[in-house]
């Protein structure tokens, strides 16, 4: 398990709820909204449109560096492909020197490699950066299986009205973590 | 191997499964895997070593062992990589196109799919380096100048082509491993012993939290939506290999569709070749049931009809508007000496599917396997066909009629790569989940109390 967390950080206090069925999990989202809660995690082992409109997070900034590589990889295979052939000017069956049509092919190519690689490094970044800023929380196996949960950050003086709310939505169990 | 067919009503999907099944059900993939899995591999390992040997022999004693002569310098080697980056393709059309399409069915198939993919591109590849001749000059192909400060030419279809399969290989790497991250992890939280380990290590920490699906999801849109266009672009920038040359039977505008088409006619065959075992050894019948065999066997009918298309097309151009070269270049295809070839072609990828418009056919497993070794023998031979028998048959040629005969170094490297491939597909089959955990979850109802749907 070490390896698992190679940014480690203190334990944060909380509560971790555990349930079996996705409904109960959207309510629990709704009523800890509803009670003023923010900053809580909620596990999925899958992606369900329920929980992102319960959730109603903002739009993840991934698109930006999707975009920006693009931009970027375009532009350097137009560099490149003008630059290496005036560089060296040599005609090639009679086309001008920097010949735009045959070049399409490789900005293109350089498009798609570097908004993909982008996109990578932008998902990495992103959820390294967010994983930072929770901490370490508390997790349960069962959560990539299937079992949805919630971890609501708590001190121990608080923890109890949130055990109360979760255990009232449907949760199957409810522990300190 | 289950041969029987069903009707509609009882196919499409697995509701019955519950998540937890799911999870089960692909975790047991990397269990034991029984005997002839074993046996698979041991033939793979082999022809991968008769491979290697012919290989190095080749390394000392050069292309001459290639059966290369005037004019035919492009021929099995070429053929390979063709072959191999066809079979690539229909691995990016399951995992993006259909994603963007949101074809529910993909989720069973598409981890195979693209497992294909990045392995067959790696085995294409390989193809141009050992055609080079002088391979421990590869990095050559690289663009930097030489040393009187020349760069390589831009407006050279071999160039796009190093460019499009670099990026092609790259990016469904990328998409692979993407996908991979969460089912990874449903895989960690069940393993035991050094396999935890590796997929603690391999999962990069995922947990599902929705900071990390509210990243995921759009990043994996995007992906596919790269990978579409680039799908489409790849296998034309290899056509353009042949097509902007001058060579009759070569010179067509025709070939960037005619060539995706016939990669992914190729590729949807693999899919099932690979499908119909790793589903028996693996007990995969309750995720990858008859109806996916159904759809990909509908794929395969779809691009066959427009391979079929595009050879009557062939055919009528070469007749009623082409020059005297083009004519002589077709009719050698037909009857000049390498006629088993063009038929063997003709037969497998324009006549074969049409058996496909039946539904017994296509829900019959025994059927379908036999087809798809078919319809790869086809497209192998229509790469055959096109690079090295017109190159053969090239009729305004004073040497004319040159003749070309493959080696034992052409078929033996040939073998050596369907060694590499199916050997690194085992092996990634046996240590990775092979089927989506998460995406299939998806297909299933999520779990609720009897009375509370909402």
């Amino acid at each position: 398990m070490k390896l698992e967390s190679p940014f480690a950080q203190r334990p944060t206090p909380g509560v971790l709820a555990v349930f079996g069925e996705l409904g109960a999990t959207v309510d629990a989202i709704a009523a800890l909204k509803r009670s003023g809660h923010q900053g809580f995690t909620v596990y999925s082992p899958l992606a369900r449109h329920e929980l992102e409109e319960a959730l109603a997070q903002p739009v993840s900034p991934v698109r930006a560096y999707t975009l920006i590589g693009g931009i970027a990889g375009c532009s350097i295979g137009a560099w490149i492909t003008l630059y290496m052939s005036y560089d060296w000017p040599i005609q090639v069956g009679g086309k001008p020197i920097g010949s735009i049509p045959p070049y399409v092919v490789i900005m293109f190519e350089m498009t798609v490699l570097f908004g993909a690689l982008t996109t990578l490094l932008g998902v990495i970044f992103n959820t390294i950066m967010a994983a930072r800023q929770r901490g370490t929380i508390a997790y349960d196996p069962r959560f990539t299986n299937d079992k949805f949960g919630i971890f609501v950050p708590a001190e121990h003086t608080d923890a109890g009205p949130v055990e109360k709310l979760l255990k009232g939505c449907g949760a199957e169990e409810v522990r300190r973590g | 191997m289950t041969t029987h067919t069903t009707t509609r009503a009882q196919t499409p999907t697995h509701h019955t499964l519950s998540y937890d099944d799911v999870t089960r059900t692909i975790a047991r993939t990397l269990g034991s895997p029984g005997r002839g899995y074993y046996v698979l591999l041991a033939c793979a390992v082999t022809m991968l070593g008769i491979g290697v040997i012919c290989l190095l022999y080749l390394f000392r004693y050069g292309l001459g062992l290639a059966g290369y002569s005037m004019p035919t310098y492009w021929a099995v080697y070429i053929t390979c990589f063709v072959f191999w980056v066809g079979i690539a393709h229909s691995g990016t059309l399951i995992s993006a196109i259909l994603f963007l399409f949101r074809s529910g069915w993909r989720t069973a198939v598409y981890r195979v799919a693209e497992i294909m993919t990045v392995f067959a591109v790696m085995t294409a590849g390989l193809f141009p380096l050992i055609h080079i001749g002088r391979q421990w000059f590869f990095y050559w192909l690289v663009p930097y100048p030489n040393e009187r400060g020349l760069w390589p030419n831009f407006k050279s279809p071999l160039v796009w082509d190093e460019f499009a399969i670099g990026t092609y290989f790259t990016v469904s790497t990328c998409f692979l491993i993407m996908g991979l991250i969460p089912d990874i992890a449903a895989i960690r939280d069940v393993a035991t012993g050094w396999r935890k380990k590796l997929y603690t290590l391999t999962a990069l920490g995922w947990r599902g939290t929705n900071e990390q699906w509210r990243h995921y999801r759009p990043a994996y849109l995007y992906l596919a939506a790269l990978a579409t266009p680039l799908v489409l672009s790849v296998h034309s920038v290899v056509s353009w290999d042949f097509a902007m040359s001058q060579v009759p039977a070569w010179h067509e505008t025709l070939f960037a569709p005619y060539f995706v088409a016939g990669a992914i006619y190729s590729g949807c065959a693999m899919v099932i070749t690979l499908l119909i075992p790793l589903r028996a050894f693996f007990q995969l019948e309750e995720l990858v049931t008859l109806h996916h065999f159904e759809n990909l066997a509908k794929l395969i009918l779809l691009t066959g009809m427009i391979v079929c298309y595009a050879y009557v097309t062939e055919y009528f151009f070469a007749w009623y508007g082409g020059p005297t070269p083009e004519r002589e270049a077709f009719w050698y295809r037909a009857f000049g000496r390498f006629w088993w070839a063009g038929w063997t072609m003709n037969v497998c990828n324009a006549f074969l599917p049409w058996l496909l418009w039946s539904k017994r056919i296509r829900t019959n497993l025994v059927a379908l396997f036999v087809i798809s070794i078919f319809v790869n023998l086809g497209m192998w031979m229509e790469r055959f066909v096109i690079i090295a028998v017109h190159l053969a048959g090239e009729p305004f040629e004073s040497y004319v009629r040159a003749g070309y005969n493959a080696t034992w170094a052409d078929w033996g490297i040939m073998l050596g790569s369907f060694g590499w491939f199916f050997m690194w597909f085992l092996l990634f089959v046996k240590n990775f989940p092979a089927v989506s955990v998460a995406e299939v979850k998806e297909e299933l109802p999520p779990p609720e109390h009897a009375g509370r749907h909402r």
